[in-house]
């Protein structure tokens, strides 16, 4: 019953989401006004309905009942309780009713506190987002159902990918949906506003929140996808520019972008229909990196099921979505008035550079993730892969960082090119001392883009720092703070990527156990081999110690895990952090000679990468609550006096 | 300056950095992307000594060997048709093994053997890498042919 219950409330929410259009529709273009008093409603009942589906779906899996097709191809009885729980999203059908119900639920969080927006423009947005939310009911009702059942159930379940078994999974996916599908809002601003032709300041300072909060989201799952894979690969890599990397990466660049647009917009009126433009891309982008990775033509460990007629709907879906937004631009934006002019050299042109700077990355990882595809319809197979990617996003992010850094020294509306220069002096001697120190210490012996990555984290790092100069810090608004602390991520996350690739020290051997190794200034003892076993996987556990420099001697547990069903092997990494960088082991095979492969990195301020991406989410939270705080604060009070 | 002068500033500005970045990426591909060869490509086409492919096949039975090291193996690829012979050093994915699918990233050395920075086997038994779509591999003969 729980399926069919689920299954229903999923049908209801999809003919709620057509009633929502239609009343929209009908509201504003049928000049029937009165309808739209129905339609917050129906959007928070449509919200409450796909949460209820999301629900009694995670309560299939955690019951494991096998007469549900879905439970029996990824999960198993035998599974952690964690697992089965988290399971509910590592498969296709499961994450698109998270993508689905993630959109249901902005869509009533729209309805519900957005109070910003002129009331047309706002009933404008719900019926767009009821309009993209109906291409997804759609796709998972008739080519994805999650509560499909299987006649007679089997007596147990296949399992899941054991690479998926892993606390990451309960994490990175929801929040990574949240900021993915999260910008479906800023989509439907945009066509809501086109629609109404209501394109302005106050549109834009009703839109920000929605972007922050969804780019916050976005970014905490990328930073937490990238550690996950990092420690549960076991390549010692952080970033593999995998084409289903590029697709979360795509959207977050072009929301990095729109965030800052979207403040010269509140700010200062200017960069309208550019603004609505990069709000349309932001979301294409999300649904573009879904075709890629959903419809099989990539192979990943994202690529759950490998279905062309799957691929071709959200093809379809694309096409109306994407094209139609970008018809109603080019229909509508000749008649947003032009927004206010700013000089050459002034903060909305700092702006401009960020968002020019963003897009040509955002077009080149575009390029290179679709060129294999391209090449492959003329018959040649071609992978494009981190040679490339480092290469020209590289330098561009160097620029575009150099450029953050300067950005907040200018004032808006009219600055004098020496006087910003000016304020960059002590932020560009620090980088020219670095440069001159690590070109001293270490030239030839690092990259040239590391050494420059290097340089510019920490004159970028100390110039991000700048706008605080002589203010009071605790006058100084939390927004500003938040701004300082997300570009200081940007320093920090650039400086352990340069010092990563620049400095990691990586051996590769052979050992028996009572060997010793050293590598870096560590020491590390291979006492035995050890055969362990989990609740559903049995393993082969080396123990180690690792000592530094004559310390203390500290246990560490590579594996390599066997896990039954499937039939897989997994390594588990044993990783030691320090302040300063992080030990990485991890067990390869046993050779003929009864010696154990081991392969060993130490990885100098590679934490770095993940604590900026903190602190850059971090950034987004303070902007947005200081942003929003004052008008929460009115709202409650007018409650409270109501 | 007028509003007008400034747009078309902005424009042509946004235009070059456009331009720049189709070049950029034109000559990055060039030099960067990975062509695939199966090793009758590489005895047909040739490959320069040093240029980064991907080679892709099966490893033929009875080829794999483990050098002094305990961490470099040595084995041959085969299409069916000719036969490469490669190295790698570093952990060998879990089902990397004779008779089973690979594609190695890397470059020929001088002598004409394949050192492989990077193995891409069969992450489990659902997964196939894209390039060996539709080829079968023959238990007996060891050898690998495209599917009828």
């Amino acid at each position: 019953m729980i399926a069919e219950a689920g299954l229903a409330a999923l049908w209801l929410a999809g003919a709620l989401a057509l009633l929502q259009l239609a009343l929209v529709t009908l509201g504003l273009a049928g000049s029937k006004s009165e309808l739209l008093g129905a339609v917050r409603s129906v959007a928070v009942s449509q919200g409450v309905l796909t949460g209820l589906a999301f629900l009694l779906l995670i309560l299939l899996f955690l019951r494991s009942d096998m007469s549900v097709m879905l439970v029996v191809t990824n999960s198993h009885s035998m599974k952690p309780w964690l697992y089965k729980f988290a399971g509910t999203w590592g498969n296709h059908e499961g994450s698109m009713l998270l993508w689905v119900t993630v959109m249901g639920l902005a869509g009533s969080a729209v309805a519900l506190f957005e109070r910003a927006l002129k009331r047309e423009t706002h009933m404008a947005t719900l019926g767009a987002q009821a309009a993209i939310s109906l291409g997804f009911y759609v796709f998972l009702l008739f080519s994805s159902n999650p509560f499909a059942r299987i006649d007679p159930p089997p007596p147990d379940g296949q399992g899941l990918n054991p690479l998926l078994q892993d606390p990451g999974l309960a994490f990175h996916p929801p929040t990574l949906y949240l900021g993915y599908v999260g910008l479906s809002v800023a989509f439907s601003f945009a066509v809501g506003a086109l629609l109404t032709r209501q394109v302005d300041a106050a549109f834009a300072r009703a839109m920000r929140p929605w972007v922050l909060a969804a780019w916050v989201m976005l970014t905490l799952g990328i930073v937490a996808g990238s550690y996950w894979a990092y420690y549960e690969l076991g390549w010692g890599g952080w970033w593999f520019w995998d084409p289903v990397e590029n697709a979360s990466l795509m959207p977050w660049l072009a929301a990095t972008a729109l965030l800052h647009s979207v403040t010269v917009l509140a700010t200062r009126d200017a960069l309208r229909a550019w603004t609505v433009m990069l709000a349309v891309i932001a979301f294409s982008m999300s649904m573009v990196g879904t075709f890629l990775v959903r419809s099989g033509i990539l192979t990943s460990v994202h690529a759950f099921a490998v279905d062309p007629e799957r691929g071709s709907f959200i093809l379809a879906l694309l096409a109306i979505y994407i094209g139609g937004a970008f018809a109603l631009f080019g229909w509508r934006i000749g008649a947003v008035r032009e927004g206010a002019p700013f000089e050459l050299v002034s903060r909305e042109t700092m702006l401009v550079v960020n968002n020019l700077l963003l897009s040509v990355i955002l077009g080149l990882v575009l390029i290179g993730t679709l060129y294999p595809l391209l090449t492959e319809a003329f018959g040649l197979k071609v992978s494009v892969g981190a040679p490339y990617f480092d290469r020209i996003a590289g330098p561009i992010a160097l620029l575009l960082l150099i450029a953050m850094a300067a950005g907040p020294l200018t004032r808006w509306r009219r600055d004098r090119f020496g006087l910003v220069a000016g304020r960059m002096l002590v932020p560009g001697i620090v980088a020219l001392v670095t440069l001159a120190l690590v070109v001293a210490l270490a030239w030839g012996r690092i990259g040239i883009l590391p050494l420059l990555g290097l340089v510019v984290a920490i004159g970028v790092g100390v110039g991000s720092l700048a706008p605080l100069w002589k203010r009071n810090l605790r006058r100084t608004p939390l927004f500003t703070w938040g701004m300082v602390i997300a570009h200081l991520g940007c320093a920090v996350s650039l400086g352990g990527m340069a010092s990563d690739s620049a400095f990691t020290v990586e051996k590769l051997v052979a050992a028996r156990p009572g060997d010793t190794i050293e590598t870096a200034d560590w020491t590390l003892y291979f006492d035995k081999i050890m055969p362990i076993a989990g609740d559903n996987w049995t393993a082969l556990q080396a123990d180690m110690t690792a000592s530094r420099g004559g310390g203390k001697a500290i246990a560490i547990h590579p594996q390599s895990r066997f896990f039954a069903s499937p039939p897989t092997t997994t390594t588990e990494a044993a990783l030691m952090t320090r302040w300063n960088g992080q030990l990485y082991v991890v067990l390869g095979q046993e050779t003929d000679d009864g010696r154990w492969q081991i392969r060993i990195w130490w990885k100098p301020f590679v934490t770095f990468i993940w604590l900026g991406g903190i602190m850059i989410a971090l950034g987004g939270v303070l902007a947005l609550i200081g942003r929003e705080r004052r008008g929460w604060l009115l709202k409650w009070r007018a409650r409270a006096a109501a | 300056m007028k509003a007008k002068h400034q747009r078309l500033i902005l424009a042509l500005v946004a235009l070059a950095a456009l331009i720049g970045a189709g070049l950029l990426a034109a000559s990055a591909l060039r030099d960067e992307a990975a062509y695939f060869y199966a090793p009758n490509d590489v005895k047909t086409k040739g490959v320069e000594p040093g240029k980064a492919i991907r080679l892709g096949g099966m490893v033929v039975g009875g080829s794999l060997k483990r050098g002094a090291d305990g961490v470099t193996i040595h084995f041959d690829v085969s299409d069916g048709k000719a036969t490469v012979p490669a190295q790698f050093s570093g952990i060998a994915p879990d089902l990397f093994r004779e008779g089973s699918g690979v594609v190695a990233e890397g470059a020929f050395d001088a002598k004409g053997t394949f050192v492989a920075t990077n193995l891409l086997a069969k992450h489990d038994e659902r997964y196939m890498p894209r390039e060996l779509e539709g080829m079968q591999y023959n238990e007996t003969t060891h050898e690998m042919r495209a599917q009828p």
